[in-house]
């Protein structure tokens, strides 16, 4: 089966499309980089190519890893399966 | 893949190699543009570096536009050079850097003469070098002599999934065999600083890197009136899919693999610690960041885009390279190395590596680049503050 979905870091609790996009109620395929390992995940949201997706339920105030690292902090409860990007998570920097 | 020894390049008088042969003609200042622009349509095969600045800078400011002056006729991709100004003085004086590289140069100053005497006595000095710099021939030179400089723009995810990790793995495999690699972008490491700062191959260039960040991000958070937001990330990186800077940042970093760098460099400041990987305190501007890099030194750009920047340089060719396949489909004319292929695991890091050092190889032989052949010569001055 193609891949849908590439997770940077076993860490990581966002995936990344990478085709056209995603359906809602769609099962990605998920290849994570770091181990070449695989899993699945059933998508909330249609989510387009680049853009990320939630592998696990996450709450207001939690860190959004990517590359094994905090890339910021989550605004906005995100459900397992649903879009993540500027609406539910900002920076915490600047 | 065997990686070749050597690629075709222009020998220069000061031991340096050129993948480029270009004849320039350089205004000290924006009112010498139209002067330099009317020589470079007189004179076929020169090329004029139009830019805005150039009066009554002063301090760190002025030094920084002297070094990028002086640095970018002493790039080896050039091959003589005109410099033409208002004022006799602020001309000799980067007439007298570029000099010391062997190379010819020659300068002229507009005032007393007005610009169509200086066109005319600039012009047939133009044509003389042009003329000169035509009979230069490429020859073998150790790969060595490639001075690399990277810089990405209009990223996404993509580029942190594919095509930085692909400038990555080129570094890994040409940093062993003695090139020059050079990362900028100080802005754009925000969030992965401390990642970055344990890179420095030694205790001094950590320092000097965190203390070169520092004083970047204090900039920032005195002018910033908001978050940054469509700044940094931009509304391209944001409909992308990049949602912060630190995301922004861990993707920018992962083009330099898993090399260290051996020193910090101010703005289009030429590295003096021999072969290896620097880092230079840049904007994160496309253009800027470009023009700094060929100003000290570097002679061939590797660019990964993820949505399609399409900027140049005009003596410094920039090779793009990009992992989204909308990307190539949609711009393909501004791409020069197509890694989409990792995206569907068609292909892996290290293939697009091997890809990435061929298409560089045969830009560093002469084959135009994208941006080259669609004519984008965008040269940007970084101006540090207000002039007086």
């Amino acid at each position: 089966m193609a891949t849908d979905i590439i997770i940077h870091d076993k860490k990581d609790n966002v995936g990344v499309v990478v085709v056209e996009k995603i359906t809602p109620k769609q099962d990605c395929a998920c290849w994570i980089m770091e181990d070449d390992s695989s899993t699945n995940i059933q998508s909330v949201d249609e989510i387009p190519l680049g853009h990320k997706i939630a592998m696990v339920e996450l709450k207001e105030g939690d860190t959004i890893l990517k590359y094994g690292h905090d890339i910021g902090k989550v605004v906005k409860s995100i459900k397992k399966g649903e879009h993540v990007h500027v609406h539910n998570v900002k920076t915490k920097k600047w | 893949m065997e990686i070749p020894k050597s690629f075709l390049g222009y020998k220069r008088e000061n031991g340096r190699a050129g993948t480029r042969n270009h004849v320039i003609i350089l205004p000290v200042d924006d009112i010498s543009n139209a002067c330099a622009e009317a020589v470079a349509n007189n004179i076929k095969g020169t090329i004029a570096l139009p830019h805005s600045y150039g009066r009554l800078q002063f301090g760190a400011d002025l030094e920084l536009h002297f070094r990028t002056m002086i640095g970018t006729g002493c790039n080896p991709n050039v091959a003589a050079v005109i410099v033409i100004g208002i004022e006799p003085k602020w001309t000799k004086k980067i007439v007298d850097g570029i000099a010391k590289t062997g190379k010819p140069v020659e300068g002229f100053h507009i005032e007393r003469t007005g610009d169509i005497g200086t066109t005319m006595k600039a012009s047939k000095k133009a044509q003389e070098f042009v003329m000169w710099a035509s009979e230069k021939q490429r020859e073998e030179c150790p790969l060595s002599d490639l001075w690399i400089s990277v810089k990405c723009g209009e990223s996404d995810t993509t580029s942190g999934l594919a095509a930085n990790p692909t400038v990555g793995n080129l570094m890994d495999k040409l940093e062993p065999l003695g090139v020059h690699l050079c990362f900028g972008e100080t802005s754009e490491l925000t969030g992965a600083e401390q990642v970055c700062a344990t890179r420095g191959a030694t205790k001094e260039a950590s320092e000097k890197f965190m203390k070169t960040w520092s004083s970047y991000n204090d900039f920032i958070l005195k002018e910033a009136t908001d978050d940054l937001s469509e700044s940094q990330p931009t509304a391209g990186n944001i409909a992308g899919g990049l949602t912060t800077i630190e995301e922004k940042a861990f993707g920018n970093f992962q083009k330099i693999g898993n090399c260290k760098f051996i020193d910090v460099l101010e703005p289009a400041e030429e590295p003096t610690k021999g072969k290896g990987l620097y880092f230079m305190d840049t904007s994160s501007a496309a253009a800027e960041c470009v023009t700094l890099q060929a100003a000290a030194g570097f002679n061939i750009h590797l660019f990964p885009t993820g949505q399609g920047n399409i900027v140049g340089n005009p003596i410094e060719p920039v090779v793009k390279l990009t992992a989204n396949p909308l990307t190539v489909k949609g711009m393909g004319e501004h791409i020069d190395c197509d890694v989409s292929k990792i995206l569907s695991r068609e292909m892996n890091l290290s293939e697009a590596g091997d890809e990435l050092i061929k298409t560089t190889l045969r830009v560093a032989n002469g084959r135009l680049t994208c941006a080259e052949a669609l004519g984008h010569r965008e040269f940007v001055m970084t101006k540090l503050y207000r002039s007086a």
